[in-house]
């Protein structure tokens, strides 16, 4: 038995000091340690991408990192894309609208790309949309409704920074906070939502 | 859960990293971006007793010309590479390959000396490598050194790296003013790896006539490897669609025992060899043509 290491971690704003199990990948600590279960959890070896979140602002598969590889990390699960009073994020409303989701477990991993892929550049070309689209596996919608999802998120946001959508200070905003002066909290304080 | 159990080590520096690998009292590998590495833990192919994490190494991220290479360390990701303008403008046959690895989500983590190391035999940056003369440093307990990537890929996943030793930095050289490159391949959808590709460079002499040719298949055999004979068949002939088939059927034919799964049969893999060859011989001689165009 390998002893748990302290990592300090920021999600969705509220930062973390946690013991993790070396082997604990990401996306097990994001729902099992944080009860962030809106992070779904698929084939395990990188290939589905319904894991993708956030860490630092990058989309990354988190059943291919480990937890202690995130000390000191930002990470953004779907669960930060809602606004203060719980309001869906555009790029969520557009999902629904165009029926870019069925079953939904896919969703999350869908939506984080999509995110990183529209912070990046407001208004991406077609290959660039079906690359990104392409890292992540649906087997419901046959992705039209996801295609027409896209278009749609990015008309609602209007070359608004998804991060900037409730202001300054929603996740990878410029204001928010950063883990190290943030006020830790145990593990038990989790999924207790977004701090903001 | 799904690794069984390990431990995991950071160090900072290279020194502390190969002291880690060479721990005789645990089984240690060393961890660049995961994306090899963590599907093996996670479905148990690989139990070591403790990964040497080389995310916080300092000085294995830089991407840099330095006398007429382009100096990229081993924990530099492909998306560092993807939207370096030095390498796209420097090497662009790097930037294409690297375009053509999985998708932004895997290589905001993927790393260059990570992909060499696992030598994947349908990855794009060994057989860019070994068409381009690439160089790999590695260090160990006795010091660093310089391999060739001719002579870095030894078999299926297996490359010259001893035990203990770490991928520090791969080297490729600037392309030369002149110099026609092609990097084509055939898979189920982009991103996924390779049924058969091909790196290709040719360089046109005074009189016009092909030259230097280089010819690297991937994801064909247990490791990237020059289709010499094909390119016999080219150098020194003017370029031209006849020549450039036959050269691209005789690489396809020198291929000793094409790999065969459930996403292409030995026979296909060849047939897409010979054609995806051909016509990067043609693509590179165009680009060899007029440099300023390529």
């Amino acid at each position: 038995m390998i002893g748990d290491r302290r990592i300090r971690v920021s999600v969705n704003g509220t930062a973390y000091e946690v013991g993790v199990e070396p082997r604990t990948t990401l996306v097990d600590f994001l729902r099992a340690d944080l009860g962030l279960t809106g992070t779904h959890v698929g084939c395990e070896h990188g290939v589905c991408g319904a894991c993708t979140v956030l860490v630092d602002g990058l989309a990354v598969r988190s059943c291919l990192m480990l937890a202690v590889q995130a000390d000191g990390s930002e990470i953004t699960t779907v669960e930060g894309l809602e606004g203060p009073e719980g309001e869906l994020h555009p790029i969520q409303e557009a999902f629904l609208e165009e029926h870019g989701l069925q079953c939904g477990f896919c969703t999350p991993g869908f939506l984080m790309a999509t995110y990183e892929m529209l912070t990046d550049d407001p208004k991406p070309d077609e290959d660039e949309i079906m690359e990104v689209l392409g890292g992540q596996i649906c087997r419901c919608t046959g992705y039209q409704g996801i295609r027409r999802a896209v278009d749609c998120a990015i008309d609602k946001l209007g070359g608004t920074r998804p991060a900037d959508v409730f202001g300054a200070g929603g996740p990878e905003g410029p204001d928010a906070p950063d883990a190290p002066d943030a006020d830790p909290v145990g593990a038990d304080g989790a999924g207790e939502g977004s701090a903001r | 859960m799904k690794p069984a159990p390990l431990d995991h080590a950071a160090p900072t520096t290279v020194g502390e990293a190969v002291a880690l690998l060479n721990d005789p009292e645990r089984e240690a590998v060393a961890l660049a971006g995961g994306q090899s590495l963590m599907p093996m833990l996670n479905l148990r192919l690989a139990r070591p007793d403790l990964l040497v994490d080389l995310t916080r190494v300092e000085g294995l991220d830089h991407i840099r010309e330095s006398a007429g290479w382009i100096e990229m360390g081993a924990m530099a990701t492909k998306r560092a590479v993807e939207r370096s303008s030095l390498v796209r403008e420097r090497q662009p046959m790097w930037h294409e390959a690297t375009l053509q690895i999985g998708h932004p989500q895997i290589r905001n983590r993927g790393t260059v000396g990570g992909s060499m190391a696992q030598a994947d035999p349908a990855a794009e940056y060994p057989a860019a490598a070994v068409a381009l003369g690439a160089e790999v440093r590695a260090v160990g307990p006795s010091g660093e050194r310089t391999i060739p990537a001719t002579e870095f890929f030894l078999g299926y996943l297996t490359t010259a790296l001893a035990p203990g030793e770490i991928l520090t930095e791969v080297r490729v050289p600037v392309i030369p003013p002149g110099r026609g490159w092609a990097f084509r391949e055939v898979c189920r959808r982009h991103g996924d790896f390779a049924m058969a590709g091909t790196a290709v460079t040719v360089d046109l002499d005074a009189s016009g006539r092909c030259t230097a040719t280089r010819i690297a298949l991937f994801g064909v055999g247990p490791v990237p490897a020059r289709a010499v004979e094909a390119e016999k068949i080219v150098d020194g002939e003017a370029p031209g669609e006849e020549i450039f088939e036959r050269a691209g059927r005789a690489a396809a034919g020198a291929i000793d025992e094409p790999l065969a799964d459930v996403h292409a049969s030995a026979d296909y893999r060849r047939h897409l060899a010979a054609v995806l060859t051909g016509r990067a011989l043609a693509q590179a001689a165009t680009r060899a043509g007029r440099p300023e165009g390529s």
